[in-house]
């Protein structure tokens, strides 16, 4: 439902890793995605190429890597109601070209 | 030529949770409580915040900053309670974040605050996901939204530290099944205190202010030993 924020907040925080890798152009961003994040894939994606448009991540691609939940305690060898992996949202990798684009 | 890939992990509302750390250090330096309370639209949260103010105890000052898309209708009806009132209007944004929660208290001082109420944009799915700084997360369901709303947004539920089922007063005319809702609530979060409340014939608001008062007690004797 929020998306369109998380969108925003992806391509404001890869403008910045693209500068900090010396301007490099951004081809794919990578994402993963843990159920409990509360966000929806297709949503996401069709928000992200409205949310690039005009920046220098505009037609970068947004591949999402969607990971289960996970509540499992390996001390224990058994299930925890802590949850260990699911509540993911993160960039984990940029595929940049170094070149900026020409014509 | 060939994309190279590059090892990034960043999460994604880093920005937020920035801003909410540092708002979290101003109230713990503060003292301030801080209540984050959820719900669907129309559970009730206005209408319990509003006779919360009018019970606690004297001596016990309490702020609300409230969430909605548009309108001041709720701040205006908090402000009545004599409490200060920061209404934040979200244009289209579903939640609020804590860049808005900071915005909103600039100028307040806090010290004198001992507890602080977010009242946020009532929707049940995206105010989970954005730390706002808050202490606790209090998550409301109302009878009227049937039994098995826990179970059908269990993201809200995983965050709460409390849940409060209101309108209990309405649950005999609704045919309401508590133990039904207990059953979805428990399937989610075994272990979350449940209380039962109604702001229109007080049932267990005493509890209700007795839990807040203790959370304000425990805040300021961490803020006390803190500064030792």
């Amino acid at each position: 439902m929020h998306e369109l924020s998380v969108a925003c907040a992806i391509v404001e925080g890869v403008v910045e890793e693209a500068e900090r890798l010396g301007g490099v152009r951004v081809k794919a961003v990578h994402l993963r995605v843990g159920p409990l994040s509360g966000i929806d894939k297709e949503a996401l994606c069709f928000c992200f190429d409205l949310a690039a448009e005009g920046t220098p991540v505009a037609g970068a691609e947004l591949r999402v890597e969607e990971v289960p939940v996970v509540a499992y305690c390996p001390a224990c060898v058994g299930p925890t109601p802590q949850v260990k992996q699911g509540r993911e949202l993160e960039v984990v990798a940029l595929e940049v070209f170094d070149e900026a684009p020409t014509g | 030529m060939k994309p190279r890939l590059v090892e990034v992990r960043r999460r994604v509302l880093a920005k937020n949770d920035r801003l909410a750390a540092e708002l979290r250090a101003r109230f713990g330096a503060a003292g301030t409580c801080v209540v984050n309370v959820m719900s669907g639209p129309g559970a009730g949260k206005t209408t319990l915040l509003a006779e919360t103010l009018r019970r606690l105890p004297p001596g016990l000052r309490a702020a609300v900053v409230v969430g909605d898309l548009a309108t001041d209708n709720d701040a205006r009806r908090l402000a009545a309670t004599g409490a200060p009132v920061r209404q934040v209007n979200t244009g289209s944004i579903c939640h609020l974040e804590a860049e808005m929660v900071g915005r909103a208290v600039a100028g307040w001082d806090l010290a004198a605050l001992g507890l602080l109420f977010i009242e946020n944009v009532g929707n049940l799915v995206c105010p989970a996901a954005y730390d706002l700084g808050e202490d606790l997360r209090v998550v409301l369901f109302s009878v009227a939204e049937g039994e098995d709303k826990p179970a059908k947004y269990p993201t809200v539920v995983m965050a709460a530290d409390l849940v409060l089922l209101t309108k209990v007063d309405l649950a005999p005319g609704l045919g309401f099944d508590r133990r039904a809702f207990e059953a979805h609530l428990r399937r989610v979060r075994p272990d979350v205190p449940l209380l039962e409340v109604s702001a229109r014939d007080g049932t267990g608001l005493a509890q209700w202010v007795d839990y807040l008062t203790a959370a304000v007690s425990a805040k300021g004797r961490a803020v006390a030993n803190g500064e030792r």
